[in-house]
């Protein structure tokens, strides 16, 4: 794993952060299903970056959205349980034998029941996170919840519709 | 001490962890105090300016209806002038010191909101240099829509009513029953009356304002219209009543603020009798 790998990575981080900024900010599908989409830029690291990095990283990305978005330390929490669950839940989701630890677990390279399985528990515990943060004293658990289910299957179908459309050619890495 | 050093340094990605989750709920906490120094937000000069340049865009979109707006509301303005202004022909009058003005008002622009959470924050694009201090309300032609919570130079940032810690003292206007707004975190179109005890008489219909009591905004500003009435389940001593906002907050583009100018008055007053005016 070099800097240069990591190039591309940095550049779709990037991307997506700023499409998070910019178009998902206040967007939320009957008011329950948030799109978490930079959230993919953190699924696909490869499976051999090491949780500290991938922490600190996604420490600050966090930091960075939640300053834009006034809920300070929110996406933070979240994005930082996030990554520390990351690389155990993918060494777990993935079959006996055929781990490899170099692999991208995109979809193209995962295949989709594979991705569904890696990246939904995932999304559902960034969701559980956040939204405990938000609505701390005031909504019930079962808000908490449903918002959280809802978010992660609405970002799971927007993470998989921006691999299909962007990701077709098999990027060099 | 060796293993122990060993086994620290094993676990050492969860003792991470650990320590940034703590940073984070730190950080949370800090910022939801009400008085807690708010040193990372969107009143920060870069993050002011990113904000207002996508403003920009998006209400270039919404730049008819704005003006539709303004324009409606120089109309009202305009006839309410006609109705004061003195014929030339009578004698001026000294006014004493119950009609002098009190507040004082000021306008901007929203560039940045957010419906989302149950916190819910505005961004204005004025700050100190303009004027704008922490603690002034902020409406618009609609109805009200929050208030200063802290000012950096240039930029400005306001709960917004949908922010569950933001509590705006008003009244009925047909029984001048007052009570408290706030809202619930659930629906962004409608907020909670509270405090309005059961014997209150409270029709579905009826505008709530704002009191006047709680020296941010001046009495009259509208909040929304009573859509439901019911005894509250659970304090059956009180109402529990909702409110449709007459403010769409989805589309806030430019806001008013206003300053009571005898605040300081009023709370030094209050300091006196040892009362606390949460306003």
């Amino acid at each position: 794993m070099t800097i240069k790998s990591l190039l591309p990575y940095a550049f779709l981080i990037l991307i997506l952060g700023l499409v998070q900024l910019l178009f998902l900010k206040n967007l939320a599908l009957f008011g329950h299903a948030f799109g978490f989409l930079y959230l993919l830029g953190l699924l696909i690291l490869p499976g051999n970056l090491k949780t500290i990095p991938l922490m600190l990283l996604a420490f600050s990305l966090g930091f960075v959205l939640d300053i834009f978005f006034q809920t300070i330390g929110m996406h933070t929490a979240a994005a930082t349980c996030f990554a520390f669950f990351k690389p155990i839940w993918l060494k777990i989701s993935s079959p006996t034998g055929g781990y490899d630890e170099a692999e991208e677990p995109s979809l193209s390279q995962i295949g989709l029941g594979r991705f569904v399985t890696y990246a939904f528990p995932l999304l559902f515990l960034y969701g559980v996170v956040f939204f405990i943060a938000d609505q701390w004293g005031t909504g019930g658990f079962f808000m908490v919840l449903s918002k959280s289910f809802f978010s992660a299957l609405f970002t799971l179908m927007l993470a998989i519709l921006v691999q299909l459309l962007f990701f077709r050619r098999k990027r060099g890495i | 001490m060796g293993r122990i050093l060993q086994f620290l340094y094993r676990v050492r990605a969860f003792l991470l962890f650990a320590f940034l989750e703590f940073l984070a709920i730190w950080m949370i906490v800090a910022n939801n105090s009400p008085q807690g120094a708010a040193f990372f937000n969107s009143s920060n000069e870069a993050v002011g300016n990113a904000l207002k340049k996508q403003a920009d865009v998006v209400q270039f979109f919404s730049l008819a209806e704005a003006n539709e707006a303004l324009t409606a509301e120089n109309a009202a303005l305009l006839k309410q002038l006609m109705a004061l202004q003195v014929a030339p022909d009578s004698m001026p009058l000294a006014l004493d010191s119950l009609l002098e003005a009190s507040y004082e008002f000021k306008g901007a622009r929203v560039i940045g909101n957010s419906l989302r959470f149950s916190q819910n924050y505005l961004t204005l694009n004025k700050g100190s240099k303009q004027g704008i201090k922490p603690g002034m309300g902020v409406f618009n032609s609609q109805g009200a829509v929050g208030r200063i919570k802290s000012v950096s130079e240039n930029r400005a940032v306001a709960f917004s009513l949908l922010n569950t810690s933001l509590l705006i003292s008003s009244k009925i206007k047909t029984s001048d029953v007052f009570g408290s707004v706030q809202w619930d975190g659930g629906n962004t179109s409608e907020v909670n009356l509270l405090y309005v005890p059961r014997h209150v008489k409270a029709n579905k219909g009826d505008s709530v304002v704002t009191s006047g009591f709680n020296a941010v905004f001046p009495e009259g500003i509208l909040i929304g219209v009573i859509s439901n009435v019911e005894v509250n389940k659970k304090d059956s001593n009180y109402l529990s009543i909702t409110v449709k906002l007459s403010t769409d907050f989805s589309k806030l583009s430019y806001v008013y603020l206003v300053e009571n100018t005898s605040f300081t008055e009023l709370d030094s007053l209050y300091k006196q009798s040892e009362l606390t005016n949460d306003y």
